[in-house]
């Protein structure tokens, strides 16, 4: 993985603390030209990975990647899945009308004629369907490294159902060759819970920033465990929302021998060139 | 260890059910739903013992507690059920379809001094604890004026088939959205008692409203509106905005952040003229498990906490809900 990857939440209106920044966020990026616009000056500024989220948008902008010289060194790192679509579709049509929307037309049917009973034997198959169908965006592009979204291994991980982390790990690296990643909130449990079910130095993103926001258990527990390089580790969230002035948000982070990469999303050229080369300077010392 | 079991794993029962599972004091023992479907994946996925009787789960497993996160129109009898057999019981939002059980259940659980709780999680959020804070502190002086709003894109099309978009199940923006702002306007400001030209409007749903929108009056005096409407695809998730009004200045409060505008500078606050902005992250403590927003985890904590403390003090008390209830009955009334 790269020092530096590139995030998506500026684009869809996904702001952790201000509503209202969110939405002007939102309008500024409904086309998809200037989403193509940032992505382009990151590029410029050094940064070669995108990591997004499944959000239909993101197929417009996989297919303006797809097949162009320009972007022939560019990765995308997919998360699944883009949660909201999927509760307020829970909410409005249950599991069931859920399922047939979201897994593809062709696929439900082939076992919509056993219906019910046939979803009932495998669980898993149905995971890994529900898999493919989010990756189908991603056909074509470059995506080393894939990602499940917090609250779908936080929701696993609470529910003790560690047999569908692990379904998920090995169907990214059997399907698609790449490496699996585990996005969480709650990183010590974790890490403990997947080391349980075999899986060693697994890929983890996670909250970490010098505040301790959303580091659940607290920043302790968290250094601690971060120190003892048991995972390769994303850090996300490092600007706790803005609550860190970047300088010493990316210098806390850097500080950590144990993080490998920083994720962070800006909009503007003058924040992607700060914070990439705060980073940069700081990731000397510590990575050689 | 308190002994827990849940009824209802649709997606707020799920949500409990990861957080208990991941609670250090609660040791979840069992599960129930009617879906076939749900019940099979947990039986084959999970270590919770799985039950598609609630009466049996009770009768077998021996728990301390339950959480209830059925549809609606079960509550009343599945928390009846509950407390006759001594379990304290979290039950999820709006409380019950008819304010009269409202309030023979809430009676009955201070009788029997089981912890009671109503899962409205805005009354464990940092932002909104901080607006009560400052006006049990007086920083806006009188208040003349508040708004309640929630908007968020659940129903954006002409079809759907739950119990959601069922009328006289507990269905609909009223129950669904609303009474998660009329519960903030009353923990945040009064009981609300009385409402006037209530309109429920029907924008794509055939059998109940897609939004709701009143002029309500408080026990205090204070009167002020609602506006609510789930058929709003201009926000990403649901969003509920609170803006309260006083002759010192004004404040405007959603999930993230709290706008704090005086006339003149407050010392003792540390509060300057103008604005000022306080931000989630300073105002949240860190939770022990984090699946969705804090707020969802402080509850079920408070909720375990009132049963290993005895303490009855609940923040969110089936009594404070059945006020809500009453309201809801008389938009409803209103309305008409």
């Amino acid at each position: 993985m790269e020092r530096v990857l590139f995030g998506d939440n500026q684009f869809f209106g996904v702001n952790h603390s201000s509503d209202e920044k969110a939405r002007a966020q939102t309008i500024r990026f409904q086309e998809d030209d200037a989403i193509m616009a940032v992505l382009d000056t990151a590029i410029d500024e050094g940064i070669n990975t995108f990591m997004c989220t499944t959000h239909d948008r993101i197929g417009d902008i996989c297919n303006r990647i797809r097949g162009n010289e320009k972007y022939k060194d560019f990765k995308i790192y997919p998360c699944m899945p883009y949660a909201h679509k999927y509760a307020n579709a829970v909410t409005e049509l249950g599991y069931l009308g859920t399922i047939k929307q979201f897994v593809p037309g062709n696929i439900f049917t082939t076992f919509a004629k056993g219906g019910l009973a046939f979803m009932k034997k495998d669980f898993n198959e149905l995971a890994r369907l529900m898999i493919d169908a989010e990756m189908k965006m991603f056909k074509g592009i470059d995506t080393p490294v894939i990602w499940v979204q917090n609250v779908i291994t936080d929701l696993l991980l609470g529910l003790g159902m560690t047999d569908f982390l692990v379904t998920y790990y090995n169907h990214i690296k059997e399907k698609y060759q790449a490496e699996p990643g585990f996005i969480t909130m709650n990183l010590p449990l974790l890490l403990d819970t997947l080391e349980k079910a075999g899986i060693e130095n697994p890929t983890i993103c996670a909250s970490i920033n010098k505040v301790g926001f959303r580091m659940s258990g607290g920043i302790k527990k968290y250094e601690k465990v971060i120190s003892q390089k048991r995972c390769r580790l994303v850090a996300m969230q490092v600007l706790a929302a803005g609550a860190i002035p970047p300088k010493e948000a990316f210098e806390y982070v850097c500080s950590l021998d144990g993080v490998e990469s920083i994720l962070f999303g800006a909009s503007s050229r003058a924040n992607i060139r700060q914070s990439k080369s705060i980073i940069d300077g700081n990731s000397v010392l510590v990575h050689g | 260890m308190i002994r827990a079991g849940i009824i209802g794993l649709g997606k707020m029962g799920i949500s409990h059910c990861a957080i208990l599972g991941a609670h250090p004091d609660v040791n979840l023992v069992a599960v129930c739903d009617s879906s076939s479907l749900v019940i099979e994946a947990f039986n084959k996925h999970s270590r919770f013992k799985c039950f598609t009787d609630y009466r049996k789960m009770v009768a077998e497993m021996n728990l301390d507690c339950i959480v209830i996160a059925s549809p609606t129109k079960f509550h009343a009898e599945m928390v009846h059920f509950a407390l006759d057999h001594s379990l304290h019981v979290f039950c999820e939002k709006p409380f019950v379809l008819n304010p009269e059980d409202a309030e023979i259940l809430a009676t009955k659980a201070e009788r029997k001094n089981l912890v009671n709780q109503v899962g409205y999680h805005n009354r464990f959020l940092g932002t909104f604890n901080e607006v009560k804070m400052l006006l049990n502190m007086q920083a806006l002086g009188e208040v003349y004026h508040f708004s309640g709003e929630s908007y968020g894109p659940v129903v954006l099309r002409e079809k759907g088939s739950t119990w959601r978009s069922q009328k006289g199940q507990g269905g609909g923006c009223l129950y669904d959205y609303a009474s998660h702002t009329i519960n903030l306007i009353h923990y945040l400001l009064d009981k609300p008692v009385d409402v006037a030209g209530t309109q429920l409007k029907r924008i794509f749903s055939n059998d109940v409203e897609d939004a709701v929108y009143s002029s309500i009056t408080l026990s205090n005096g204070l009167s002020g509106q609602l506006s609510v409407n789930w058929s709003d695809e201009t926000h990403r998730k649901m969003n509920t905005q609170i803006t309260v009004l006083g002759k010192k200045g004004k404040i405007i409060a959603d999930a993230t952040e709290v706008k704090i505008f005086l006339k003149e500078a407050n010392q003792l606050l540390d509060l300057k003229k103008g604005w000022t902005i306080k931000y989630l992250t300073e105002l949240t403590s860190n939770v022990d498990f984090y699946l969705r927003g804090e707020e969802y985890s402080s509850q079920i904590d408070h909720f375990i906490k009132c049963i290993t403390t005895a303490e009855t003090n609940n923040k969110s008390s089936f009594r404070t809900a059945s006020y809500t209830d009453q309201l809801i009955a008389k938009l409803i009334t209103d309305s008409k």
